[in-house]
């Protein structure tokens, strides 16, 4: 299977500090590759990076093997969805908050099936969104990012907010939204244990630069686990 | 509308106020500034030092305002009128400018906005015929379309500054759902626009009820017919309006730019690493 995302000798610096340091890596069509490292590393920066919320200073990201930086970043954004560590949703109802990227794009999408996709049923449609909890609200995100029938999703540590239970419902959904759609994802993280849970392949980070990227087993328990284990003890 | 009738004290070129005629008269006023400071030094309240300097700089001020429009009164010339203007406009804009730091090309901005709210609303007073081209008329007026575009502009600009810095989750959400910077900025628009506009439209709707306003005051104590007053002061409102929407419209649609990159991005870095 072929790189859907490329990432070649990419940096980007803001107010005169360096974050990204000539990072260079690929996610896998069809998988979910997770992006991990220490704080500061650099992984929310590549993300945005990738649908260019932000614009590199060096370097080039390609998606299906084409620059990015000659893409419409509008339609680029529709192609590579994102969901974030807070959910910032519009409207006043869940069918609102969902359906909003596909009216932007003028397109019609169906928001009952949207949320039994991102595990809420149809009933929810006409709830209010603040009588949500965070959880609930981050599902309505991904089912909004959904709408948009987009071929990469890159989530930002889209469970740091949420409880255990919540956490655990969200890191199912990730899996079946790539096993059940085939949807690449790229997920950052910063806890090993939901890399484990699901993640195909890893890519850490660490001071802007790419550290190494193995599929799941290398970096647990191959060539890769003395990196995950001076990422855990804080020697990265 | 043209300048009111006379009544006793007024002179053939203009009113004048009985018992106000030397400055010392006005400044014998002087004793209700003394009751303020007192109450600030009996509460503590630490405003004696600015109590001082806001009753130099009105006298200072306003004294030279009176001589500069007496002057330029006197010229009788179109041309300096509208360079009075200009200059009041250049002056709102860099005041405006200073309320919006962060905001790039603020000045610009304000000046572009002022400048046009200015000339709108005069344009439209003087093409239908409702004032003459006069300094009279349209400095006095000219000053309070300037003055409230400028209040609208100072607080339009500083009001999408701020929630664009609150809000930057929020646009960065709808940035990577393919939002236009427009479209990501739209809900701040519309809230800065609303804030900037609803005081004066308040103020419009109370307007001789809670109080009568300034110009319309002044109208009366200096002579004129109560009724000429009014109808002077629908003018002023009518045209503050007008001038107040098309300041903070031009103040909103002209900022936002300054806060995106042509590709759609926030300027603001929002990665936490």
């Amino acid at each position: 299977m072929g790189l859907k995302i490329k990432v070649s000798s990419l940096w980007y610096t803001t107010g005169g500090v360096e974050i990204l340091k000539g990072v260079n890596t690929g996610v896998p069509e069809g998988k979910v590759t997770s992006i991990v490292g220490p704080s500061g590393a650099g992984k929310s920066t590549l993300l945005r990076a990738i649908n260019r919320l932000i614009e590199p200073s060096d370097g080039e990201v390609y998606l299906d093997g084409a620059p990015t930086s000659e893409m419409n970043p509008l339609v680029l954004r529709r192609r590579v969805g994102m969901v974030f560590q807070l959910p910032a949703l519009f409207g006043a109802t869940v069918e609102e908050a969902v359906l909003y990227g596909a009216y932007l794009a003028g397109r019609s999408a169906d928001a009952a099936r949207l949320l039994e996709m991102a595990g809420l049923d149809a009933s929810y449609e006409d709830r209010d969104l603040q009588a949500l909890s965070v959880g609930q609200q981050q599902r309505v995100s991904i089912a909004r990012a959904l709408a948009l029938e987009p071929e990469v999703l890159l989530m930002d540590e889209p469970t740091s907010a949420l409880d255990e239970a919540a956490r655990r419902k969200v890191e199912e959904l990730i899996r079946e939204l790539n096993h059940r759609l085939g949807l690449t994802i790229v997920l950052v993280s910063h806890a090993l244990d939901q890399v484990e849970r699901v993640a195909d392949r890893v890519v850490l980070l660490a001071a802007g630069r790419t550290e190494g990227e193995w599929s799941k087993e290398e970096f647990f328990s191959g060539e890769g686990r003395e990196q995950a284990e001076r990422f855990v003890s804080g020697r990265l | 509308m043209r300048a009111g009738s006379r009544r006793n004290g007024s002179s053939p070129e203009g009113c004048s106020v009985e018992g106000l005629e030397t400055v010392g008269s006005a400044l014998l006023t002087l004793g209700l500034v003394a009751v303020a400071v007192a109450l600030s030094l009996y509460e503590r309240l630490d405003l004696e030092k600015d109590i001082g300097i806001a009753v130099v700089r009105s006298f200072v001020q306003l004294a030279a305002v009176g001589y500069a429009i007496d002057y330029i009164f006197g010229l009788e010339s179109l041309v300096a009128v509208v360079l009075l203007l200009a200059g009041m406009v250049g002056f709102a804009a860099w005041t405006s400018a200073r309320r919006a730091r962060g905001v790039l090309r603020a000045f610009p901005v304000a000046a572009g906005a002022i400048g046009v709210a200015a000339v709108a609303t005069l344009g439209v007073l003087l093409l239908l015929g409702i004032v003459p081209a006069t300094a009279r008329y349209l400095i006095p007026l000219g000053g309070m379309v300037i003055g409230n575009a400028m209040n609208t502009a100072s607080l339009t600009l500083a009001r999408v500054r701020d929630d664009v810095a609150e809000q930057r989750l929020k646009v960065e959400a709808a940035l990577a759902l393919g939002a236009t910077s427009r479209q990501a900025v739209s809900p701040i628009l519309k809230t800065a626009l609303r804030n900037a506009m609803i005081p004066l439209i308040d103020s419009t709707k109370t307007t001789g009820i809670i109080f009568l306003p300034g110009a319309m005051v002044g109208m009366i104590i200096a002579g004129a017919d109560p009724l000429e007053a009014a109808r002077l002061q629908i003018v002023v409102l009518y045209m503050l309006l007008g001038s107040v929407s098309i300041a903070a419209i031009l103040v909103g649609l002209l900022s936002y730019r300054s806060f995106f990159t042509a590709r759609h991005q926030l300027k603001v870095d929002l990665s936490k690493g």
